[in-house]
């Protein structure tokens, strides 16, 4: 993939540029605040098509945030202000024209804690099928495979599809809501510690499912655990009290990042 | 973005940065005894002292030893702590390091074998001047790699590149005189091909002492410059830093 190194970016900081065409969002000069306290500041990204983006690091330091602001999560808290643009395929999610509805259809999004329905697993997989459009039974059936399939779940799932999904194991549930998410089809799928509640086996199978997913999909993916995001992700961002502080393919920032802050987060030292 | 000899020293985990730091002089402990065994194997040729050459080929055994547990502790902190950045690059260049030495101890062992052969020879041997000239020279090579692995200096190691250089142009230049004292007199021939082989040895130690300061640039600077032309190095080590 082509694409360059800018030292554009506030006090020169190592990140990654993409071209117009490479990118799937692009976020441009994006500040957010809770109740006038900064949580974003300046960030400005470009997250290409079809690969997996992790963003790392500490506690508190806005990826959750970022990755919220990506699907507007943040709409309905009054004391959130935010400034900049986020682009998605070069239209601007705040946009007037943008709907809300429409942008989360096109941008899934999965939680630490899986959060199935209490219903049965056809239906939990149904359901955003069932809001977007009107199918005849068969065409979504076929659907509701081909999500389960892409999802890693269907062999496991087959024959009790209307069984109340609360008796899948954690691991299961998971993938049972990114089968959920990927039955609208989305262009964007956001991963918010998506197996930091699961088993290692569990969590290996989700890691397998991001890298099959994205021959069709672009991924995001916040995670605290820097192995999974090296494992995992083509590109890794490191944000530190929000700010972007470097920004580049996985392998070069976890042999060789260019940043002593980058370094000492990822290699475990006191800052 | 370079890095410092004491950057492994800054882990929240101490057990951490005490491992990187027994992974470190135990490679410094393996590189002063394989010091040492070239400088006493090139001694017991120079001085005919058949003791001593038969002690650093029984020294062998300990530089193989500290190789097989060198590697196991690197294998350790690789599985326990998945070190990333410096720290991977530090275990990395630490196994390459001790398999290059554990090559030049050999190399001190092959030494010692020509030395006791060529002490039981009659008669004058010639070429040990050339011995004695390009001994030096790679033992300084040796002594200054492991000085730049031990205070991460690059710069000392791009000298040691360099260096690898001279010594191939200097092996030349000796083989050939090697040769003339063949042709001259052919009682000589058995004697002079030891002189090679040890040459051929020495050389060699000179080729594992640039292999070690290739690591520490890569230690320090992330910048693998193996099979890379010296003359373009220095310019890209430089722009680097």
């Amino acid at each position: 993939m082509l694409a360059s190194f800018s030292s554009a970016n506030a006090a020169s900081a190592p990140v990654m540029r993409f071209s117009a065409e490479q990118c799937c969002l692009s976020i441009a000069q994006f500040h957010l605040a809770y109740a006038g306290k900064a949580a974003l500041r300046d960030l400005t990204l470009d997250i290409p098509r079809h690969r997996v983006t992790a963003f790392i690091g500490p506690s508190g330091c806005g990826k959750s945030t970022l990755l919220r602001a990506i699907n507007r999560l943040h709409d309905l808290n009054e004391s959130v202000t935010h400034s900049g643009h986020i682009q998605l395929e070069g239209q601007d999610i705040h946009d007037a024209t943008m709907n809300v509805t429409e942008l989360r259809q096109r941008v899934g999004m999965v939680f630490q804690t899986p959060n199935p329905f209490p219903m049965s697993i056809y239906e939990n997989v149904a359901f955003g099928l069932r809001l977007q459009q009107r199918l005849p039974k068969r065409k979504r059936d076929d659907i509701i495979e081909w999500a389960l399939t892409s999802a890693a779940l269907w062999d496991e799932v087959k024959d009790r599809l209307h069984r109340s999904a609360w008796q899948l194991s954690g691991g299961q549930q998971q993938r049972l809501v990114i089968a959920r998410t990927l039955a609208i089809q989305p262009d964007v799928l956001l991963l918010d510690e998506p197996a930091s509640a699961l088993d290692p086996i569990s969590t290996l199978k989700i890691e397998e499912l991001i890298r099959n997913l994205k021959s069709q999909l672009t991924l995001v993916l916040v995670t605290h655990n820097m192995q999974q995001a090296a494992r995992v992700s083509d590109y890794t961002a490191f944000l530190q009290h929000g700010e972007l502080v470097e920004y580049g393919p996985t392998d070069q920032v976890f042999t060789n990042p260019r940043l002593q802050r980058t370094e000492n987060y990822i290699t475990g030292r006191t800052t | 973005m370079d890095i410092t000899s004491d950057t492994h020293s800054q882990h929240i985990s101490r057990q951490f940065n005490q491992e990187l730091e027994e992974l470190k002089t135990h490679l410094m402990a393996m590189g002063g005894l394989v010091e040492k065994q070239v400088q006493d194997a090139v001694f017991a040729l120079l001085e005919g002292d058949s003791h001593l050459a038969e002690k650093v080929r029984d020294n062998d055994r300990q530089v193989n030893d500290l190789q097989l547990q060198i590697d196991d502790e690197c294998t350790r902190v690789l599985a326990r702590r998945q070190p990333a950045a410096s720290d991977l690059r530090l275990v990395l260049a630490v196994i390459r390091a001790t398999s290059d030495l554990e090559r030049i101890g050999d190399e001190a062992s092959k030494i010692a074998r020509n030395a006791m052969l060529l002490s039981e020879s009659n008669g004058n041997v010639r070429g040990l001047v050339e011995v004695r000239h390009i001994s030096e020279h790679v033992r300084k090579m040796l002594r200054d790699a492991l000085t730049a692995f031990a205070r991460f200096d690059t710069e000392l190691a791009m000298q040691v590149v360099r260096e690898d250089e001279l010594v191939d142009d200097e092996y030349g230049s000796a083989m050939r005189s090697l040769m003339t004292f063949m042709m001259e007199d052919s009682r000589s021939i058995s004697s002079v091909l030891s002189i090679m082989w040890v040459l051929r040895a020495l050389e060699r130690v000179g080729d594992h002492a640039n292999n070690l300061a290739e690591y520490v640039v890569y230690l320090v600077k992330g910048l693998d410059i193996r099979h890379s032309d010296p003359d373009k190095l220095d310019q890209e080590v430089l722009k680097k830093s």
